[in-house]
């Protein structure tokens, strides 16, 4: 039996996890550009570094976005990865498929590509992994023809990704996929064509629990909330400790803000709603039995990144409440303005939640419009540098 | 020529009858079991869904072979989840155990629900990055080979959800991880004189650097970089492709811990660093696999039902939680960084360990 060129990753096709391995090995029997990878990927297991020239500057008309350039700094030993390209093509929103749209994803990608894909990117993403820079353009043809488009990349509105929301949740306070969706389409000249200072990312999330990690993970987050009373069926709740979930414990006691108490001999929950934040962990814990209130929107919040450049960042509540209902025109407009505000006054390569820590919350919210309400912070300032606009102070004279 | 602006295709067209009868109308799920959920309509109409792992870098045979499944018993209905699982949505109560064996059969571990290890959401690394420190793929195949039995079982105290990003830029976003991996650089970007003045723009490379350490060098038309101000992110790098930053003996990978996103009982929490350097040790990373395997374990001995890693360690404090895992606490571990007296002890309360 001959040799294996690719003794180290070979080791990773042990284990009981699926092996990336096994995938290489798929695609490179049909492709050389993807056994290339898979050699070059050998050399960086045994050098421990990285073989990717840093990026440069690829595309398919009309766009200024959407794949991403990539070339080897070995081509003399892997030239079938001399050039090879991401594309990023928008996922539908969700993450659902039939079975014949994701073949015809397959079939394009097999003719003009590596056959390897990630499922899916850190943005959501369908990553189409390597091309050489002539089958980009007829990829994305083909792409186009059978309805995809592509995703965001550069400084531009990068793919907009929501949870599953109320395709299968009982737990969804708004329509997150009809949200993004809608944002999706409404933005596709600033998804497509860069002109940003920085990359800007909006993800929608139908409840506090946030699976797409909005708070951490998007410059403009959109979570689910509601207003008003949760609904008690106590029948359902005394269903659950029969069943064996110790009330008390594990959700009376764990509840953040104490509004909640039950009654042993009564079997009785009780809720007092004017302290509840909404948290989610009592109907996390009983959803048969627990109910959000009827008055259903979304909180939205500014400013999450990952640490590039001043550190990671969470998101901050900017508007509490929001009833989000299509076509969504007061949270586009609200977008819009953001964007305009970011666009103006960023500096090449700032987030926006790093803009708005350089010339504070309240220029931001002056400039986009929005009031001061406590729901914004944690707690006022703690210290007295305080700054006055021009009009809180009498001239002289006056 | 191709249309464009056309957007992604439309989800709507995607979604199984079940869904699209009961859209908005669900009235509650279940756990069946590991990798199984139940989801009932308020019309009493029942939807499983079946969570499967996968490596995320997929080929396109190991597509179709989902398709295959998905048609022999999902009607050609199935959806990808945040953390890279799949998941296989059957109306048909009847055909859940057949997809089970059918998936045991081809090896595809099915869990990631309730209390248990989900998938490992990841970056590129080594495949296909140009500014990795580590590879992706890699380490989470070897973490998860160790940590597959909490994949598909729910015995945790709560949900465990792991991450991995290659460098700093984080496009895995791993830092609110119950347990980040994250590869570092610890050595200055070699500055490539010879280089800098046809493909770099100086006043954005040095606008580049967080921490101010890079100055132009106008007699070189180049730049200089202060070593004891450069903390490796690379940033530099993305925009000036002669400042390479890769060292194969020194990059390496850090752990970082008690991260969370969801609202759920507490807020979001930041990871924080429990490990400064761990080193790249390819194939199979023992030592990234081994702390990871230590600190989901000490969690599971120790954390009370439904306490995340981080409020489980907020509760007993971090004294603690070194002592318990036996990781060395080092001076990496007290910050520098802008913020850094917040997370000064500004209290006489602590533990002894």
């Amino acid at each position: 039996m001959a040799k294996s060129e690719t003794p180290l990753l070979d080791e990773l096709e042990k284990g009981e996890w699926p092996s990336f391995v096994k995938d290489l090995k798929q695609a490179a029997a049909k492709k050389p550009m993807a056994k290339d990878l898979m050699r070059q990927l050998e050399l960086s297991y045994k050098d421990k570094i990285g073989h990717w020239k840093h990026g440069g500057i690829v595309g398919v008309k009309g766009y200024g976005g959407g794949v991403i350039g990539r070339y080897s700094d070995r081509p003399d030993l892997f030239p079938g990865v001399e050039h090879f390209h991401t594309m990023r093509v928008n996922h539908p929103t969700g993450w659902f498929y039939t079975t014949d749209a994701l073949r015809k994803v397959c079939d394009i990608w097999d003719q003009y590509g590596s056959g390897l894909t990630n499922m899916h990117g850190s943005t959501g993403d369908i990553i189409l992994l390597g091309t050489k820079t002539e089958f980009l353009q007829p990829c994305f043809d083909a792409l186009s023809d059978a309805g995809f488009d592509l995703g965001g990349s550069g400084s531009a509105l990068r793919t907009p990704s929501a949870c599953v929301g109320p395709a299968r949740c009982e737990w969804a306070c708004i329509d997150s996929l009809d949200i993004c969706y809608n944002l999706t389409m409404h933005f596709q000249d600033q998804l497509h064509r860069p002109m940003f200072p920085y990359k800007f990312k909006i993800k929608t999330s139908a409840c506090a629990n946030d699976c797409v990690a909005s708070i951490a993970r998007s410059d403009f987050s959109i979570i689910g909330t509601w207003k008003g009373k949760i609904e008690i069926n106590q029948k359902e709740v005394q269903a659950y400790a029969a069943s064996g979930i110790n009330i008390r414990e594990e959700v009376v006691d764990l509840c953040p803000t104490h509004c909640m108490a039950w009654d042993e001999g009564k079997k009785e929950l009780k809720i007092a709603d004017e302290d509840c934040t909404r948290c989610m962990h009592c109907i996390n814990m009983m959803p048969k039995a627990l109910k959000q209130g009827k008055e259903k929107g979304a909180t939205l919040l500014i400013g999450g990144k990952a640490p590039i450049l001043q550190g990671a960042q969470l998101s901050t509540v900017i508007v509490p409440f929001m009833k989000l209902e299509p076509p969504y025109t007061e949270l586009k407009e609200l977008i819009a303005k953001i964007l305009d505000w970011w666009d103006e006054n960023g500096k090449m390569r700032e987030r926006v939640g790093e803009l708005i820590n350089r010339l504070g919350m309240r220029t931001f919210l002056r400039g986009v419009g929005l009031k001061p309400v406590p729901q914004m912070v944690k707690s006022p300032r703690t210290n007295p540098y305080v700054f006055f606009w021009p009009e809180d102070i009498k001239k002289e004279g006056k | 020529m191709a249309k464009t602006d056309i957007g992604p295709p439309s989800y709507k067209n995607f979604l199984p009858p079940v869904i699209q009868k009961n859209y908005g109308k669900w009235s509650y799920h279940e756990i069946v079991k590991p990798g199984v959920l139940k989801h009932v309509g308020e019309s009493g109409d029942e939807l499983y869904s079946v969570r499967a792992g996968s490596p995320r870098l997929i080929s396109t045979d190991h597509i179709r072979e989902i398709c295959e499944i998905a048609d022999k018993f999902c009607n050609g209905y199935l959806r990808f989840t945040s953390r890279h699982n799949i998941e296989f949505l059957l109306s048909d109560k009847t055909k859940v155990d057949p997809l089970l064996a059918e998936l045991k059969s081809k090896q595809y571990p099915v869990g990631g629900t309730g209390h248990s290890v989900t998938n490992i959401v990841h970056t590129q690394g080594w495949v296909h990055c140009h500014t990795p420190a580590t590879d992706a793929s890699g380490p989470v195949k070897a973490v998860m080979d160790e940590l597959h039995q909490y994949f598909t079982s729910m015995t945790l105290p709560s949900q465990v959800r792991i991450a991995l990003a290659c460098c700093l830029n984080m496009c895995g976003a791993v830092h609110c991880s119950d347990i980040a991996i994250l590869g570092i650089h610890r050595t200055i970007p070699k500055v490539d004189h010879n280089r800098v003045p046809n493909v770099c723009e100086i006043p954005t490379t040095v606008a580049s650097c967080p921490t101010g350490a890079i100055r132009p060098d106008p007699k070189n038309k180049s730049v200089t970089i202060n070593e004891d101000k450069c903390m490796y992110c690379g940033n530099c790098y993305t925009v000036c492709p002669a400042l390479p930053l890769a060292d194969g003996e020194n990059d390496g990978i850090s752990i970082w811990v008690g991260g969370k996103v969801s609202n759920a009982r507490s807020a979001p929490m930041f990871s924080k660093l429990a490990i400064p350097f761990l080193p790249n040790n390819p194939p199979r990373w023992p030592e990234t696999v081994a702390a990871v395997k230590k600190i989901v374990e000490t969690y599971a001995k120790h954390a009370r039902k439904h306490e995340r890693v981080g409020e489980w360690i907020e509760r007993v404090g971090w004294e603690r939680f070194f002592r318990l895992t036996g990781i060395e606490f080092t001076d990496k571990h007290i910050d520098d960084f802008t913020m850094a007296p917040s997370t000064y002890r500004t209290t006489t309360q602590f533990k002894w360990g």
